[in-house]
C-alpha cells in the first residue's frame, strides 16, 4: 500500500516542470543517508539538485576535539563517546587507535550510560558532548544527574552545536540555495519559530520526516513553494514535531548550557552557534578540569570536506575522494560518519 | 599493512579492513591454495573429497533471546559445510574460558551444543579446554572446527552462475544481528526480535540435485557482504528488489532508530542461493516446505550489466548501489 503511496508521489517529482538551476540543501546527515539509500537523488526532476548541509555531527567537529581527548586518554582519563567518533582521524590519532594503544576509551549509546561509566569505575571519567539540539537535552539530563547523584569524577568534553545559526551564517554568504529540507529530530526539539529568518529571506523550507515518502512528499512541497514564489516554513512531520516544539527539552538545555560562539569545520567561528556549559556547572567542564596538552593540528592536505559541508563541491570534487580517502581509510570526518555525504555517496552511489 | 601500525577492532568486522588484514598481512605467510580460494570452508582434495572448516565465536552477551554462544558455535560451523554443498558429520570443539566463569552458565552453554548437534546431526568427535586468568579472555570463547562430505549433484562455485539465475534468500533478514544488538541493553530498547540461529543443512540438502552454483549463508556483513562477495570479480552482476526484501517490521524499526542498513545486519539461520532461472520455482517450493525456508523468497537476479557490482531497485523507483559495510558497525549520534 505504502509503496503505491511512494510510487505516485516519485512519480509526481520526476515529472514536476522545474526551473533549471534550482538547488535545495538536506541540512542532515540522516536526510542524506536516506535519500541516496533510496536513490531519491535520481528521480529529481531536470534542473533540480540536492546538496548536503552541515547538519553532521561528526563532519562538523574539529579535529581539535579529537585532539584534546586523545590527550585526556592518555592523562589516564576514561574517555566515553558516541560510537560514531571514535573512528575520526584527529591530527595525529584517533579513538580507536589510542584504545588499541591501551587507552581506555568506551563507545556509548547515551550520556547516562557515560555516567554510569563513572559511577562504576570511580575514574575520571570524560564524556566527548557531540551533536545538535538532539542530543543536547540528554546530555544536559546527565549533567543535572551528575549533580544530583553526586558523582564527582564525570565531565563533559564539549562540542554541542546549534543548527539555526549554522544555516543563517550558510545563507548569508550563499545566495544560490532555493530552499532547505530541515533535519525532523532536530526541529521536534526547536520547533516552526527557529527558522522564521529563513521564511523571511525568502526562502521556502519543510521540516521532513526520514521515510522515503515523507522525504520525496517534502520535496515536492519545496518545488511548489519555489514555483509559486511562497516563503513559508511548512511542518511536514507533524506525527513527530510539534510547531512550538519541545519546551521541556530546551528548559532542561538552558538550564545547563549557554550559547557560544563555536568553530565549524567548514564554515569557520560562527556567533552563538555552540553551547558551553554554565558558569553553574563549570566542575563539569572538562576543559576547566584538567590541562589539555594537545599539539596544534596542521590543516589536512588536500582534503575538502569543508567545501563539501557549505554545499560548494559535491563529493567526487575533492581529489581525495575513493582515492586516499574510502570508507575504510578515512582522511576526512565527512568519510569517517556513516551520516557523512562522502560516505553516502561511496555506500550508494 | 604497515609493520608500525596495531590491530583495530575494525579489522574484525568482516568488511574491507578485514580484508586488508587478510590480504595484506596472512596471505603474506600463509598461501596454501586451497586457502588462498577464500570460500568458506576448503574443498579437501581426493574422491569423494570433504569439506573442512573452523570459526570462532566470541559474541557478547552470552546468552542471547534466540540462542547463545553454544549454539551459534555448532551453527556457525555447520552452516559454513552446508553451503559449500556438504553434509556436515565431525566437528572439533575449543574452549576458552575465563577464570571466575560459573559452572551454571557452562552447563547452560554444553547443554545447548549438545541439543544444536543432535538437530544439526553432526558429533563433536574431539575438544580441547582452557582456562585463562581473569580478565584475560570476556567470559568464554568458543572455537569449531568441522568436516563434511560433498553432498550435491553439481558443484556449488560461483563462477558458475550466469545471468538470468535467481537469488533467493531462506528467510526474514536481520534478526539475529539486531537480537543480540538489543540484548546488551545498551540502548535501552525492547523488541521482541529472536535470533534466527539455525543449523541449515537439512534445508539446503533439499536442492542438493538442483543446479546451485552458489550459496552462502549472510552472517557478519549481512545480505550486503554476502551479495558483494557473490559478485567481486565476476563477470556479471547482481540486482535486487528492495520492495522484495523480508525485513522484518521490528528490524526495521531498530535499524531507522539506529541507523543501520538492514542488509548490513548479520543473520546467523538464513541462506542466500543462486539457482539457475529453470530451477528457480522448484528450488523456492522445496525451501518453503520446510520449516527454516517457509519464508524463502527470491531477492533478485544475477545480471550481464553492472559487472562485479551489487544493485538494488529501490521502493522509490530509483536504484542504488549496495556495498560491503566497512568495518565495525557504528549507531550513529543522532
Amino acid at each position: 500500500m505504502a509503496d503505491t503511496k511512494l510510487n505516485r508521489l516519485a512519480a509526481r517529482l520526476r515529472a514536476f516542470p522545474a526551473r533549471p538551476g534550482t538547488r535545495f540543501m538536506e541540512v542532515c546527515g540522516t536526510h542524506t543517508v536516506a535519500i541516496r539509500r533510496a536513490g531519491i537523488q535520481k528521480l529529481l526532476p531536470d534542473g533540480v539538485r540536492l546538496v548536503s548541509g552541515p547538519g553532521c555531527p561528526v563532519c562538523v567537529s574539529p579535529d581539535r576535539l579529537i585532539d584534546e581527548a586523545a590527550a585526556l586518554a592518555r592523562q589516564g582519563a576514561v574517555i566515553t563517546s558516541f560510537g560514531d567518533m571514535l573512528r575520526v582521524p584527529g591530527s595525529r590519532t584517533s579513538l580507536d587507535r589510542e584504545r588499541a594503544a591501551g587507552a581506555d576509551v568506551r563507545a556509548v549509546y547515551s550520556p547516562l550510560d557515560a555516567l554510569a561509566v563513572a559511577a562504576a569505575s570511580g575514574r575520571e571519567t570524560v564524556f566527548l558532548a557531540v551533536g545538535f539540539e538532539t542530543t543536547a537535552p540528554a546530555i544536559a539530563a546527565a549533567a543535572l544527574k551528575a549533580r544530583e547523584r553526586r558523582i564527582a569524577n564525570f565531565s563533559l568534553l564539549t562540542a554541542l552545536r546549534l543548527v539555526p545559526p549554522a544555516l543563517a551564517a550558510l545563507v548569508a554568504g550563499n545566495t544560490e540555495l532555493a530552499g532547505f529540507l530541515l533535519p525532523g529530530h532536530v526541529s521536534a526539539i526547536i520547533g516552526k519559530p527557529a527558522y522564521e529568518f529563513l521564511a523571511e529571506r525568502g526562502l521556502p523550507v519543510v521540516i521532513a520526516g526520514f521515510g522515503a515518502a515523507e522525504i520525496v512528499s517534502s520535496l515536492l512541497l519545496l518545488l511548489e513553494m519555489h514555483e509559486e514564489g511562497v516563503q513559508r516554513i511548512v511542518n511536514n512531520y507533524p506525527g513527530v514535531v510539534r510547531d512550538g516544539g519541545n519546551e521541556r527539552s530546551r528548559a532542561v538545555m538552558a538550564e545547563v548550557f549557554a550559547p557560544a560562539d563555536a568553530e565549524w569545520r567548514g564554515l569557520g567561528t560562527i556567533p552563538l552557534s555552540g553551547l558551553e556549559l554554565r558558569p553553574a556547572y563549570a566542575d563539569l567542564d572538562a576543559r576547566r578540569r584538567f590541562r589539555i596538552v594537545a599539539e596544534a593540528a596542521p590543516a589536512r592536505k588536500g582534503c575538502r570536506c569543508g567545501d563539501v559541508l557549505r554545499g560548494r563541491i559535491d563529493p567526487p570534487a575533492c581529489p581525495l575522494f575513493n582515492k586516499a580517502c574510502r570508507p575504510d581509510s578515512p582522511v576526512g570526518p565527512c568519510m569517517v560518519s556513516s551520516e557523512g555525504s562522502c560516505s553516502a555517496w561511496v555506500l550508494y552511489g | 599493512m604497515d609493520k608500525k601500525d596495531t590491530i583495530l577492532l575494525a579489522h574484525g568486522g568482516g568488511g574491507s579492513r578485514s580484508a586488508e588484514l587478510t590480504r595484506g598481512l596472512f596471505q603474506r605467510f600463509l598461501r596454501d591454495p586451497l586457502l588462498l580460494e577464500m570460500d568458506d570452508a576448503a574443498r579437501l582434495p581426493g574422491r569423494p573429497g570433504a569439506v573442512f572448516t573452523t570459526d570462532s565465536f566470541v559474541v557478547r552477551p552470552l546468552f542471547f533471546p534466540g540462542g547463545d554462544i553454544g549454539r551459534l558455535a555448532v551453527c556457525g560451523t555447520v552452516n559454513d559445510l552446508a553451503v559449500m554443498g556438504a553434509e556436515p558429520l565431525w566437528l572439533s570443539i575449543g574452549f576458552i574460558i575465563e577464570e571466575g566463569f560459573p559452572v551454571a552458565g557452562l552447563e547452560r552453554v554444553l547443554a545447548s551444543i549438545a541439543r544444536a548437534c543432535r538437530e544439526a546431526g553432526v558429533r563433536i568427535v574431539c575438544a580441547d579446554t582452557k582456562v585463562v586468568e581473569r580478565g584475560k579472555a570476556d567470559g568464554l570463547f568458543i572455537n569449531t572446527s568441522g568436516i563434511g562430505r560433498p553432498a550435491f549433484r553439481r558443484p556449488v562455485l560461483a563462477g558458475r552462475a550466469r545471468p538470468g539465475d535467481a537469488v533467493l534468500v531462506s528467510g526474514p533478514i536481520g534478526l539475529h544481528g539486531v537480537a543480540v544488538l538489543t540484548a546488551r541493553g545498551e540502548f535501552g530498547l525492547e523488541t521482541r526480535v529472536r535470533s534466527d540461529v539455525a543449523p541449515l543443512w537439512g534445508l539446503v540438502k533439499t536442492c542438493r540435485l538442483l543446479d546451485v552454483p552458489f550459496m552462502r549463508d549472510p552472517t557478519r556483513g549481512g545480505l550486503a557482504q554476502t551479495l558483494n562477495e557473490l559478485a567481486q570479480g565476476r563477470p556479471f552482476g547482481v540486482r535486487i528488489d528492495e520492495a522484495s526484501l523480508p525485513v522484518p517490521r521490528d528490524v526495521a524499526a531498530v535499524c531507522d532508530l539506529l541507523g543501520l542498513d538492514p542488509l548490513q545486519v548479520a543473520n546467523e539461520g538464513k541462506v542466500v542461493m543462486v539457482v539457475s532461472a529453470r530451477d528457480a520455482a522448484r528450488a523456492l517450493r522445496l525451501l518453503r516446505r520446510q520449516r527454516l525456508g517457509r519464508g524463502a523468497r527470491r531477492i533478485g537476479e544475477i545480471t550481464a550489466e553492472n559487472r562485479g557490482r551489487v544493485v538494488m531497485a529501490t521502493r522509490a523507483g530509483s536504484e542504488r548501489i549496495v556495498m560491503p559495510p566497512a568495518g565495525e558497525i557504528l549507531p550513529r549520534i543522532c
